[in-house]
């Protein structure tokens, strides 16, 4: 094979393969980059590139070095001593010995994988930037010096400057602690391995098997009638405020109702208490010896106060009630104005043909609505899947009940994951319940999102 | 036919009628229970003996061994602007870059972030609580204010959906109006597509300043004990609690109605951004 041509790199690469393509082009200063970061530049006159680039590796190394070698190698077993009380001969008491801390090796050790993956990442770097350099020399042109470079933060390399801070946020506050939290759920992490007195390890699909298997040990008798509760309330939840909220809009856009305006009114007021508020009101209000008991035994309706909470399935019902009460007006707020852009000649049509407005509300209103509002319908679907305040402010999951492993009848899994987690400090139960309502979220998601034209059309949109 | 209508219609408002009712009352609970003189919790009346203001203005006093209603209303306040600006300025940088330009990691990126946002938010709760404790930020109430702060905002950057939504719309020919004219990509950003998108940056504000205002699992997990470094919606979930009911029930109800007056008035706004924001960045 001619030499030359293998030498020429193809015309059009993907961006995706450029590090594969500088490994096979470059030359040996370029491939060398990969071990001493930064030499390509430095050879090519790119000194501050190459100061950078090598600071990050001996930094690295260094960090490796004194901490992270040891910190990846403790993962393997998540800490071997326990902490320990000794006699202690010369004073004549019992001293505590500090032993290994489980929770914070395997935090050390995520993190250290993290820092490992990113100095990968700067060696691709390092390797496809000296190929950059080479190729510029080969065209007779000079490498870009730092004050190009760092101009074209501002210009074309703009996203990476827009990106480095947030990005560094999600890391910290939402990908570290989502990985340490999905390992957890492999090891036996519960209120009876609690660090620093005790430590916990690797212990594989234990929690999960525990989750779905029934018996002593097994908390399937918990999970699968969460679970069943969680999705019976998120799809009463969703379609209640859905179906009820749209035929209140629609009797008051109709055209007999007066005063429209002041409808809307009284309806939206309810919006003006955040949510929190409305729900500890509701709680009081419902409360054994509250208002409204009052009410109907100062009416006469009741003898004695009706328990609303404190009935599995009245607290349910009075939740999914309590939610309606919240929920319509954001609901009336939102299609009010996508009924009115409704074409009339629809109705018009409708109306010629002799349909009565049961037909028209289930030939036109339902359909046009649904084709609007399905992406609205998924959002509200999942938010509800996860809606802790409503039965956390109003029930707080309870009634307790000795069936269950530490949730109440009214739980959903996110708040019995706060119950495992904050109260109970299971913390390799609430992880395998947060993975588990990971999966419900995705599957729920991507079978409906793929359907929007949205998701598949992005670049379309963009003129 | 036409007594028919007036039947039909007659019907529809009395259900609107009892629906606005229903709708009202509790309001209308919370509003006299708040003005009411008649301490403890609940009574066997409802409508109050008595009427005064001192709920509201006792708020404001300060009681040994009390909770201090005011104090958490100063937290909350200045929890939510350092997290608004920071989450806003956060989300910001994001939508422009996904919006604006074509890099390697973009797909990626939102890739991982629809995933991650598939998670229960408090799941990490634990692991964030822990990192926090171990920079220190849980040893006095200030700083456990400034973790709120991070909290709050650190993962701000995955919330880009609406904003960037909103950059797409805008046409790229004035981006590359402004090219032709020698600006930079920083430039577009400052000075063509921000100006244009002032209804959502108001809007990004405005929600992520609601925020710490109506959270109450993440402070709850965050703040610990010291009842002087609430946030609101805490402080007035320990009114409710058995210690305080009795004494705090009417001043419970008057803090949730001032606390509202802001919270509906930001609400209202919001609604107008955002209804602004929806009609597209360039008019006509």
């Amino acid at each position: 094979m001619n030499k030359d041509i293998s030498k020429t790199p193809p015309t059009v690469v993907g961006e995706r393969f450029f590090t594969v393509e500088a490994f096979k082009y470059g030359d040996n200063i370029t491939r060398l980059s990969a071990l001493v970061f930064g030499l390509g530049n430095l050879l090519r006159g790119q000194a501050v590139r190459f100061a950078l680039y090598i600071a990050a590796e001996l930094g690295y190394i260094i960090y490796m070095a004194f901490f992270g070698v040891q910190a990846i190698a403790n993962l393997g077993t998540l800490g071997t001593l326990t902490q320990s009380s000794v006699f202690d001969e010369a004073q004549g008491i019992y001293v505590t010995m500090p032993g290994d801390n489980s929770m914070l090796i395997l935090l050390y050790g995520v993190v250290s994988i993290l820092i490992t993956l990113g100095f990968l990442c700067v060696m691709a770097s390092s390797v496809r930037s000296a190929y950059v350099a080479q190729k510029a020399l080969e065209r007779n042109r000079k490498p870009d010096d730092f004050s190009t470079d760092a101009k074209s933060l501002l210009d074309t390399n703009l996203y990476k400057l827009l990106m480095a801070w947030p990005v560094t946020g999600i890391l910290v506050f939402t990908v570290v602690p989502l990985v340490f939290m999905i390992l957890i759920a492999f090891t036996n992490y519960d209120k009876n391995h609690q660090v620093p007195g005790n430590l916990f390890t690797w212990v594989g699909l234990e929690n999960f098997k525990a989750m779905f298997s029934f018996g002593s040990t097994g908390l399937g008798s918990t999970f699968f009638p969460v679970l069943a509760w969680t999705l019976i309330w998120a799809v009463f939840a969703t379609f209640s405020n859905y179906i009820l909220g749209m035929i209140l809009a629609i009797i008051i856009n109709r055209n007999g109702t007066r005063l429209k305006s002041f409808w809307r009114f009284v309806f939206v007021l309810s919006i003006a208490l955040p949510a929190f508020v409305s729900l500890l009101t509701m709680r009081t209000i419902f409360a054994n010896s509250g208002p409204f008991n009052t009410l109907l035994m100062q009416l006469g309706i009741i003898k004695n106060p009706v328990v609303w909470w404190g009935d599995p399935t009245r607290a349910k019902i009075m939740i999914i009630i309590v939610n309606i009460w919240i929920g319509i007006p954001y609901t009336m707020l939102t299609t009010t104005g996508i009924l009115q852009n409704i074409p009339a000649e629809l109705y018009e049509a409708a109306t010629v043909d002799g349909a009565s407005p049961a037909v028209t509300f289930f030939k036109i209103t339902l359909p046009y609505m649904m084709f609007i509002m399905t992406p609205y319908l998924i959002t509200a679907f999942t938010g509800n899947i996860n809606n802790f305040n409503v039965i956390y402010l109003l029930t707080g999951g309870g009634p307790e009940s000795l069936d269950y492993y530490y949730a109440g009848k009214t739980d959903l899994l996110v708040t019995w994951l706060y119950k495992l987690t904050i109260t109970n400090k299971d913390y390799n139960l609430g992880s395998v319940i947060g993975i588990l309502v990971f999966v419900l979220m995705a599957v729920t998601s991507l079978i409906a999102y793929r359907q929007t034209g949205s998701y598949k059309n992005e670049e379309e949109f963009q003129k | 036919m036409k007594s028919r209508k007036f039947w039909v219609n007659s019907l529809v408002h009395v259900i609107l009628a009892v629906l606005g009712g229903i709708w009202i009352l509790p309001i209308v609970f919370a509003v006299l229970t708040s003005f009411r003189a008649e301490s403890g919790a609940e009574k066997t009346y409802i409508i109050p003996k008595a009427f005064t203001l001192a709920n509201y203005q006792r708020l404001f006093t300060i009681e040994t061994g009390g909770l201090n209603y005011a104090r958490w209303f100063g937290n909350t306040v200045v929890v939510a602007i350092f997290s608004c600006v920071l989450s806003a300025f956060f989300i910001l940088c994001v939508s422009f870059a996904l919006s604006r330009m074509r890099f390697r990691m973009r797909q990626p990126f939102m890739n991982v972030a629809l995933i991650l946002g598939m998670f229960p938010g408090f799941m990490s709760m634990i692991a964030v609580y822990y990192i926090l404790k171990g920079f220190g930020f849980l040893e006095t109430g200030a700083t456990s204010l400034v973790a709120l702060v991070l909290v709050y905002s650190g993962g701000a950057g995955l919330g880009f959906y609406v904003t960037k939504g909103f950059f797409d719309t805008i046409p790229k020919s004035l981006d590359e109006a402004a090219f032709l004219d020698g600006c930079t990509k920083w430039q577009v950003f400052t000075k063509v597509t921000l100006p244009l998108s002032m209804p959502i940056a108001v809007y990004t504000l405005i929600t992520s300043f609601m925020a710490p205002f109506t959270d109450y699992i993440f402070a709850r997990v965050i703040l610990g004990q010291n009842r002087d470094y609430y946030t609101i919606a805490i402080g007035l979930w320990t009114m409710l609690e058995q210690e305080f009911i009795e004494q705090y029930y009417t001043r419970f109800f008057a803090g949730c109605i001032l606390i509202s007056i802001p919270i509906a008035i930001l609400f209202l706004l919001t609604q107008r951004f955002y209804t602004d924001s929806m009609s597209g960045a360039v008019k006509g």
